[in-house]
């Protein structure tokens, strides 16, 4: 976090981060998407989702995975992801109580079912990786007095 | 369900609101976060003072999240100890988010205050109405961590260590209250606080789970509220935080994170018996009295008024854990009255730094005549404090020296009108350094402090002397008396709430 | 019940590593063991016997499962560490820079 490295790590670590990084991502919106038939949900998927940035940062160095996802959208993402919880909480209003389960809950194992579950797990996605991937970025960018 | 119970989850809704709008929209528009954190914190104090005239209508009052009955969801409890709770939090949160307005000015993000405020309010909220045992532990741990964040806000030296300080023993805290609720849960398989006090007292709980978990919360919410075992960190981390925070941090996080959990969860889940209303009082007295030994010897302003908090959190245990009507009244009116009080201290050591650039009582003095206005409030904070009529501070000490004379704990009263002497002769110390005396020599410069500061620690002084008013029979009844039921009627509180469910 | 008394032997680990250790990055892992010890005491609290994981599957027929809120709850608590710990080591990084040293017996300007 100090001296000057050369960024990024060797060769074969890039190439097999540049052919893995996608699926790391696609497997994240799985786990997301498929929150409420089988174990995971938003919290994991989001984190899964964080990490895959990360593996980028590890692998090419800060600047490109600033340049893939720079700071305001980010935090972008993590404001839109925490409104968008609440307002759901708040539409269960229209039922008469305060995260009342307002939309249809269907049959059981399929995937358009269970009500509010899928949409609130999205929010939580966003908001969890936009978080996690922005609080890896403040500790690496910050500079020291030393440095300055 | 009773439709007026919907005004119970606005408690929450409306600060997480605030919090996350402001961090969204604040970033672009520089004065945006002021008026949002402004209005949102005027509008919890309309609410709250509703709230008092919706609970003498309608009784207690529960509302079951998501349409889930409890024991199964979780039900948000709206009764007289928790009414009176919100009203202290937010009266409180809503002046000093107005004296934040001109202070914060020097530090370079201002959103980033309010957002932060905002989410450690909405926590508070959330300990104080909730009902259930595992979402009083969540809510508690959302207002810890915004507070070591704010703790840290200056990021030098000394305000690091000190957040580094606090953050460790009150995540150790955390830790004990967690492994409480795990105990807890094992026995009963329930997390409905009403629904547990009832299966804890049919069941017939073995001494040793009892024991084992009365410990662990003492420790745990021991820490949150700083009595004297688990008091190191205070002192470090009230006075290097800015003045805002410390006056949130002294004046309602010990006492909605730390007293009033630890009241709600020792009397009224698990029952308080002897053994334990003992210890409550040794440490009660404990606290009063180191606090205000260690106290007398300090020059360093926001130091001194730290310990002073540790000293008064003690009276306020020393009056629940008395265990009497009388006694529980004292104890609570003076939870009350130390919010505004010690909001007010904090809040007039925070002007004068605005205004003189120090917080060392050698290096200040004559400032009555170059700041009227801080100068007159802190002299009625001061003798608010230490006991003197007609403030409010002389009302609930009274009380409590009372009612531990009638209980026949002479020896502890001996102590506590010790302990209130010493504070006065600390506080004669405080004022006749700073505000009495000749001018001192390099200060410089010193005008008054600006409008909203002023205008808050007005509203503040005008609460100390007005503080009587809540003795008053009408008023008594529909303010205070109902939280003292609460606490006296203990385990047979659940029965009440399991009762107006759905 | 051996379980359980491992489960507070790695508790305890935890608490010594917070008590003894000089070094700030050590007191941080200390309170993560900790932590994680009392995550898993609630879960070996759940089990029930002859239990099976608490996921309701559409093509077996389920007899017994294991307690299904810890699940929850745990959830929640692991979260609510992961913000504790994130916090804490981005205020021990400030710490480095200020003060020099990582060190708890030289970061004593407080006192009194």
């Amino acid at each position: 976090m100090s001296k000057e490295h050369q960024p990024g790590m060797s060769l074969i670590v890039r190439t097999i981060t540049r052919l893995t990084v996608g699926l790391i991502v696609l497997y994240g919106i799985y786990i997301v998407s498929h929150g409420h038939v089988s174990p995971g949900g938003g919290f994991a998927g989001g984190v899964i989702i964080a990490l895959s940035f990360v593996h980028l940062m590890l692998a090419y160095g800060k600047d490109l995975a600033l340049q893939k996802l720079p700071k305001g959208v980010s935090s972008f993402f993590e404001s839109m992801g925490a409104i968008l919880f609440l307002s759901l909480a708040l539409l269960g209003f229209t039922g008469g109580y305060f995260f009342l389960n307002f939309i249809s809950k269907g049959q059981p194992f399929r995937l358009f079912s269970a009500g509010i579950i899928p949409l609130a797990n999205i929010a939580i996605s966003l908001k969890v990786g936009a978080g996690l991937f922005a609080i890896f970025i403040a500790l690496v960018i910050l500079k020291f007095e030393s440095e300055k | 369900m009773n439709p007026a119970a919907n005004i119970i989850p606005l408690f929450v809704i409306i600060p997480l609101a605030g919090a996350f709008l402001t961090s969204f929209i604040a970033k672009r528009f520089r004065c945006v976060s002021d008026v949002i954190g402004n209005i949102t914190t005027l509008a919890l104090v309309i609410i709250s003072l509703w709230a008092i005239k919706i609970f003498n209508t309608h009784g207690i009052l529960v509302y079951s999240v998501g349409a889930w009955k409890p024991p199964i969801g979780i039900a948000l409890v709206l009764d007289g100890l928790a009414v009176f709770m919100v009203v202290t939090v937010n009266v409180v949160a809503f002046l000093i988010s107005l004296f934040a307005i001109d202070y914060m000015a020097k530090f370079t993000s201002k959103w980033k205050f309010y957002t932060l405020f905002l989410l450690m309010l909405a926590g508070m909220n959330g300990v104080v109405i909730t009902g259930d045992l595992f979402n009083l532990f969540v809510f508690l741990e959302i207002a810890f961590v915004a507070s070591i964040a704010l703790v840290a806000f200056g990021t030098g030296k000394h305000e690091l260590e000190a957040a580094f300080k606090y953050a460790v023993m009150g995540t150790l805290g955390s830790l004990f209250i967690l492994l409480g609720i795990v105990f807890l849960y094992s026995f009963t398989s329930t997390l409905n606080m009403a629904d547990m006090a009832v299966i804890l007292a049919t069941k017939g709980a073995g001494k040793n789970i009892i024991a084992m978990t009365t410990v662990l919360f003492l420790m745990g919410f021991g820490l949150k509220a700083a009595l004297v075992p688990f008091h190191a960190w205070l002192p470090d981390a009230h006075p290097s935080a800015p003045a805002p925070i410390s006056a949130m941090l002294s004046g309602i996080i010990i006492k909605s994170l730390g007293i009033y959990a630890l009241c709600r969860v020792l009397i009224n889940v698990i029952g308080l018996t002897a053994e334990v209303q003992h210890i409550l009082l040794i440490l009660g007295t404990l606290s009063m009295v180191v606090g205000v030994f260690l106290a007398i010897g300090q020059w360093d302003l926001k130091r001194l008024l730290a310990y002073h908090s540790i000293s008064q959190i003690g009276y306020v245990v020393l009056g629940i854990a008395l265990g009497t009507p009388l006694g529980i009244l004292g104890g609570l009116f003076h939870l009350f009255n130390h919010s505004i009080f010690k909001s007010l201290l904090f809040l007039n050591s925070g002007a004068l730094e605005y205004a003189t650039g120090t917080r060392d009582l050698k290096h200040m003095g004559g400032l009555m005549k170059k700041m009227p206005v801080t100068g007159s409030t802190n002299l009625i904070a001061s003798m608010s404090i230490a006991g003197i009529p007609p403030f409010n501070g002389f009302w609930s000490k009274l009380i409590i020296i009372i009612a531990a004379v009638q209980a026949g704990q002479l020896w502890y009263a001996f102590w506590a009108v010790v302990a209130s002497v010493l504070t006065l002769a600390s506080f004669t110390k405080v004022m006749k350094y700073a505000y009495f005396g000749k001018m001192g020599k390099d200060l410089g410069d010193i005008k008054e402090v600006p409008l909203t500061m002023r205008i808050s620690m007005s509203i503040f002084a005008l609460l100390c002397l007005c503080g009587g008013i809540l003795l008053i029979p009408g008023v008594l009844d529909s303010f205070l008396i109902p939280a003292v039921m609460v606490i006296k009627s203990g385990i047979t509180q659940a029965l009440i709430v399991m009762g107006s469910i759905g | 019940m051996t379980v359980y008394l491992l489960c507070f032997i790695l508790f305890s680990v935890g608490l010594y590593c917070m008590l003894r250790k000089r070094n700030i990055i050590k007191i941080i892992v200390g309170i993560i063991i900790a932590e994680y010890a009392t995550n898993l005491f609630f879960i070996l609290v759940a089990y029930r016997r002859e239990g099976r994981s608490p996921i309701y599957s559409p093509d077996q027929t389920i007899v017994n499962m294991v307690d299904a809120l810890p699940q929850a709850v745990v959830l929640t608590a692991i979260v609510i560490g992961l913000a504790s710990t994130a916090l804490l080591v981005a205020l021990a990084i400030r710490i480095y820079d200020k003060y020099g040293t990582f060190d708890i017996t030289r970061i004593r300007e407080l006192r009194g």
